[in-house]
């Protein structure tokens, strides 16, 4: 499969990338490009690093092989000054939404303009009223983060991921455990944000539907590696078995579904 | 035999490299400390819920502690008919010794505990990983504080906790057991040296609150994030802080008085 991705107006482009946790390689040699403004997803199976991958590019963890360039900058050769001016223009959603919990959503919001700007609080109100009227949530802005439900969470997340106005920002399974109302939220926030705001994002998710329904680009990860790539419509019509089973959610295919063990009958016979 | 050799070596490089983490995990939150300094806000929520939610058990226990004393030494200073020094006896156990020493293991039980707990939720929860993302330095931002806090309370704490344990003697002794009050005062005001005595717990104390601030800190920062992790560090806290205060009292002990 030729890489048909105009790599001049990649964000991020990963090369040759190997990463293992212990004797387990999570990436082995994969190469990949995200496209500036488009919302690329990266989708695989559960604990085939996806979250891994997402901490590498933001330089949380330094790969054993390999480069990441974001916006032509060697991610793990930064220093740590620069790293941190980097991580400034990157949001990043976490699953939980990683809100501060001895904060109300107000002050999470104005967290990173507080701890990155000198704006008066009268100019640091306005922005974060704006950015959680862009979510929905303006009205909940005396909330703490116990008060509020999953979805909530992550909405508060996502408008304090955009309060710097990054160029970038990443999503770590934004529709894991997710009502449909909020799912469908969250899909049209995605979306929209992608847009208005002219950001390049990438989501890491395993939700197929909701996933294939935004992406413009998808990568499959399987065992370290890339398996599937392209549009969603692309993948639709794969003639890769696993890319197959793995858009469609059959339990049985190239991943079997039973875990390795011996024969059936031996074992039960066995006493 | 080679498995005990091997896990034996596997445990000994755990703890060594469990030492480095933990002194880089120092040099940052001390170069992190000047950046504190700039915002005292934060200093100062971090000394009320260290430092003042600390006061009540503090307070309570410097009072028994003190009226115990003079309970006890009466009955044995009585037998010499020195009840009268019962005020010096009360006074320089507590300013060299329970005072710095009750109170820092009172303040792990209490604060370093909630602090490793807390920091190790925050990691469980990724907040310290979402704050790097987002370019903050969790060290500096939350770690720092924490730390000059726990520094700063510690010797208040041990202060206070001796100040109300010669109080809860001066109760028992004067007030119960029939001591002269004018002795009991006089003879404390004689005999205890500023230096030698009250500088000295003084020392001790600020050598615990930086010692168990450090050990919960740390413990909050390594822990494993996961229920289990986060209950095992807590642990970790308490055991190993009251371990470290017991053992270098020891030693302080011997460098302040003992003419080793």
């Amino acid at each position: 499969m030729a890489n048909n991705q105009n790599s001049d107006n990649a964000l991020v482009t990963i090369r040759n990338l190997s990463f293992s946790r212990g004797s387990r390689k999570i990436f082995d040699d994969i190469s990949l490009d995200i496209e500036r403004g488009k919302v690329t997803a990266i989708m695989g199976p559960s604990g085939t690093g996806k979250t891994t991958l997402l901490k590498i590019i933001g330089g949380q963890l330094t790969p054993e092989q390999g480069s990441v360039h974001v916006d032509g900058r060697h991610v793990h050769r930064l220093k740590k000054h620069d790293l941190l001016k980097l991580r400034k223009r990157m949001g990043m959603l976490f699953q939980s939404g990683a809100l501060l919990t001895d904060m109300s959503v107000y002050d999470n919001v104005a967290f990173p303009l507080r701890e990155h700007t000198q704006l008066s609080e009268s100019m640091i109100r306005s922005l974060v009223l704006m950015k959680l009227h862009a979510v929905g949530l303006r009205g909940a802005r005396n909330l703490m983060p116990n008060e509020l439900s999953g979805g909530m969470a992550r909405r508060v997340a996502l408008a304090r991921a955009i309060a710097l106005d990054p160029m970038m920002i990443m999503y770590d399974e934004p529709f894991t455990g997710q009502d449909p109302i909020s799912m469908g939220a969250l899909v049209h926030l995605i979306k929209s944000l992608n847009a208005a705001l002219g950001l390049t994002s990438v989501i890491v998710s395993h939700d197929v539907q909701e996933t294939a329904a935004i992406a413009d680009y998808i990568y499959v990860l399987s065992e370290g590696k890339i398996v599937g790539r392209g549009t969603p419509a692309e993948l639709e019509i794969s003639d890769s078995k696993w890319v197959q089973q793995f858009m469609n959610g059959n339990p049985d295919g190239p991943v079997p579904f039973h875990y390795p063990a011996p024969d059936y009958l031996d074992d039960l016979l066995a006493s | 035999m080679f498995q005990l050799f091997e896990s034996l070596g596997q445990s000994t490089r755990e703890s060594f490299a469990k030492l480095g983490r933990s002194s880089l995990f120092l040099l940052n939150t001390l170069a992190g400390v000047p950046d504190t300094m700039t915002r005292p806000t934060l200093l100062v929520k971090q000394l009320f819920s260290v430092g003042v939610l600390s006061f009540l058990i503090i307070t309570i226990s410097g009072l028994f502690v003190g009226m115990v004393l003079g309970l006890q030494g009466f009955y044995t200073l009585s037998d010499f008919g020195a009840e009268e020094s019962l005020g010096v006896m009360v006074a320089a156990s507590l300013v060299r010794e329970l005072g710095p020493v009750v109170s820092a293991l009172l303040f792990a039980g209490r604060a370093g505990s909630a602090l490793t707990a807390e920091i190790g939720l925050m990691k469980a929860t990724e907040q310290l990983s979402g704050m790097e993302m987002m370019a903050v330095d969790p060290i500096k931002r939350i770690i720092s504080p924490r730390f000059l806090a726990g520094f700063i309370s510690t010797p208040l704490l041990a202060a206070l906790f001796s100040t109300i344990g010669v109080n809860g003697g001066h109760m028992v002794g004067v007030g119960m057991l029939g001591v002269d009050d004018g002795a009991f005062w006089a003879q404390m005001q004689a005999s205890i040296d500023f230096q030698q005595d009250i500088i000295n717990g003084v020392i001790k104390s600020i050598v615990f609150g930086f010692v168990v601030s450090w050990i919960a800190l740390f413990e909050g920062y390594d822990t494993i994030p996961t229920a289990e992790g986060v209950s095992r560090a807590t642990t970790r806290t308490v055991v190993n802080s009251a371990f470290a205060v017991l053992g270098l009292d020891f030693i302080l002990t011997a460098l302040m008085f003992g003419d080793i």
